[in-house]
């Protein structure tokens, strides 16, 4: 059984799935997607980003985080949000774009599908320097030292060390971290990265680096400055 | 939002071996109150609460129903890095609701959650850092005046400063906490210290000032010594004060900020320090709740008097500090009245409530007052127009009775309760006969 979120699942969508032979179920909230959950989980997920983005990306956040976990997930997007698909890759497996061909959607289904491992085994552990994070336990230390994070402080550790070198806007955090429900603006962003640096103590508070009027970057930059 | 984080706390606490979680909340008159449960129970805890008995907490006590729930909060748990490393503790605030879920109206936390939220129709978010003033005394001895542990003066930095060791290890034991200190230093009176803390968002900053005071007194504890916030402990030297500073955002952006202002101050800043001003006096008793504040409060000692506010006069009410470097993000008022014997959610939800009577009615903002207020007279003090803060508790509570602002921003319950208890406490302090008298009237009377 597949899960699709889309408020509502569109005709042509709904149509494509049907012809492919699935079994699908549509969704359009995450509490929905809980307790239409069959016993054995969802084989798969689409993912309608045409009508509501910030709704689906949440529900896919969810998706992603829940027990419920269906291992392949494919997102329609439409082409003007391309952009949104940057840095979110751990949260989907295939896209396709919107408005889709019905052929193209089919096939990429079935090779999401048919494949027995379609997602390249996810590290359960981020190293970083004296820095480690373990995914699965939730559980991050400095210099095995263990380090006491709230789930945000966590979160936004967790991506920061995913993704080092690179610098972000406090924007792009924003979103890509707490996802769009989160009220009062960038400056959450700051609040917290001093949060985390306090925990991370006077020796290792710089690997959370200030980029002045660009904002954060976690560890060395690229070119070694 | 919550499941996942709920989710983080349930397998933190596993793979950190909790033994014990303490539910946190704080009682009307500003304790940290607490109870303990198992890791078992947390997930129970976590989902639909913990009943608890409330009717001996100070200021929850109803006659009908005593029964209430504690709901933590789960963005706030976080272990406790003190106590025995084989029993591992973690602590996680807590709301307080009604039985039938719906929030109690004696819960202090839940009085700044309700004016944050009502700031959020106008697109804003408050933002606080405190400077928090406290003194290390060695263990009281009933009876005796307290003794302090140095001599150090104002940024003293020398061996006379036998309390820079404290003041470390508090300082590491906050940052692991996440509360992140700005500045610290030996303040100007005997053994006394201050720690600015950063700003935050102001829910989370009364949190931390809650977590602050435990720690400190944790810290001084482990060292065999005391530490008090009492606002007043010493005669003839200043006194321990929470000046406290504030600022709106509106997404980004300072919305106190205006590049084209003289003051660099925009309408918004200016009609909300309107507000504050012309409700000091209402919201005095909640910023300076005890018998002994007012003793803070006096010329000389570098505490306001009179209700005034100018950009570098440490004698007013409000100071309007100048940024470094001129940044937008950096101002603030600064509000220099409180203590820190207050209880946090209340003195913050009533600054916010104040400032924002004034945005929301337009208060005219009145003049700088840049002379050194104490060195005027009564007459030219009126010619200016500028008042007095209260003199006394009694003063301060008699203000507040008739405050529509206090009653609507505090609720019915605490507005009601606060003030009967503060003027028992106010009628046992006027029955005493203190050493004042008896060395001032008993030979010569």
């Amino acid at each position: 059984m597949i899960v699709v979120f889309g408020d509502p699942v569109s005709t042509e969508l709904a149509r494509t799935l049907d012809l492919a032979g699935y079994a699908w179920k549509g969704v359009s909230s995450w509490e929905g997607a809980v307790d239409a959950r069959p016993a054995t989980g969802w084989a798969g997920a689409v993912i309608d980003l045409t009508v509501d983005a910030e709704a689906a990306w949440a529900f896919v956040r969810s998706l992603r985080k829940g027990d419920s976990d269906p291992a392949r997930t494919l997102v329609l997007v439409p082409g003007g949000q391309l952009a949104d698909l940057e840095l979110r890759d751990d949260l989907f497996d295939d896209f396709c774009l919107a408005p889709f061909h019905p052929s193209e959607l089919e096939a990429r289904m079935r090779h999401l599908m048919a494949a027995t491992v379609t997602v390249a085994a996810r590290s359960d552990l981020v190293v970083y320097d004296d820095l480690a994070l373990n995914l699965e336990t939730y559980q991050a230390s400095i210099s095995d030292r263990p380090l006491d994070l709230t789930y945000m402080e966590y979160e936004l550790l967790k991506f920061l060390a995913q993704n080092p070198g690179k610098v972000f806007t406090r924007e792009m955090l924003l979103s890509r971290v707490w996802g769009y429900e989160y009220y009062g603006g960038a400056r959450t962003v700051d609040v917290h990265v001093r949060r985390l640096r306090a925990k991370l103590g006077e020796e290792h508070a710089d690997l959370i680096q200030t980029v002045r009027s660009v904002g954060y970057r976690f560890g060395q930059s690229r070119w070694g400055v | 939002m919550r499941d996942q984080q709920c989710d983080y706390v349930l397998k933190t606490a596993a793979e950190r071996g909790v033994r014990m979680v303490r539910l946190w909340f704080t009682d009307v008159l500003g304790n940290l109150k607490s109870f303990a449960i198992s890791q078992n129970e947390l997930e129970n805890a976590l989902s639909d609460g913990m009943t608890f008995d409330g009717s001996s907490i100070d200021g929850f006590s109803r006659v009908q129903e005593s029964d209430v729930l504690a709901i933590p909060d789960p963005d706030t748990f976080q272990i406790l890095p003190w106590g025995d490393k084989s029993s591992t503790e973690a602590r996680v605030f807590c709301d307080i609701h009604h039985l039938d879920g719906t929030p109690f109206d004696g819960d202090p936390r839940q009085v700044l959650r309700r004016q944050v939220q009502s700031l959020r129709s106008d697109g804003l978010s408050f933002y606080i850092a405190p400077d928090i003033e406290f003194f290390y005394f060695a263990p009281p001895v009933t009876g005796e005046r307290p003794v302090p542990l140095d001599a150090g003066g104002y940024f003293d930095l020398t061996t006379r400063d036998a309390t820079g060791d404290l003041r470390k290890q508090t300082i590491r034991t906050l940052e692991q906490l996440g509360i992140p200190v700005e500045y610290s230093f030996h303040e100007d009176s005997p053994s006394q210290q201050e720690i600015d803390l950063r700003h935050d968002d102001a829910l989370i900053m009364a949190d931390a000032v809650m977590t602050f005071r435990l720690v400190v007194r944790e810290v001084a504890a482990q060292h065999g010594v005391y530490a008090t916030f009492m606002p007043k402990p010493l005669e003839g030297v200043q006194g321990s004060g929470m000046h406290t500073h504030m600022s709106l955002f509106r997404g980004d952006d300072n919305a106190f900020y205006d590049p084209n202002d003289p003051y660099n101050l925009s309408p918004l800043a200016k009609s909300f320090m309107a507000g504050l001003l012309r409700h000091a006096a209402e919201i005095t008793a909640i910023t300076n709740p005890t018998v002994n504040s007012y003793k803070r409060l006096v010329p000389g000692f570098e505490a306001p008097v009179h209700v005034s506010w100018a950009r570098n006069n440490r004698s007013g009410l409000i100071r309007v500090p100048i940024p470094k470097r001129g940044n937008p993000s950096a101002t603030r008022l600064e509000y220099r009245s409180p203590d820190p014997s207050c209880n946090p959610y209340l003195a913050f939800a009533m600054l916010l409530a104040a400032g924002m009577r004034g945005v929301r009615e337009g208060y005219e903002l009145p003049g700088e007052a840049d002379a050194n207020l104490f060195e005027l007279g009564d007459r030219e003090l009126s010619r200016l127009g500028i008042g007095q803060l209260p003199q006394s508790l009694s003063d301060s509570l008699r203000v507040m009775e008739e405050s529509d602002l206090a009653r609507e921003a505090l609720g019915e319950h605490i507005f009601e309760w606060f003030l009967r208890n503060k003027r028992r406490e106010w009628r046992d302090y006027k029955t005493h006969v203190s050493q004042f008298e008896i060395d001032r009237y008993l030979g010569s009377l």
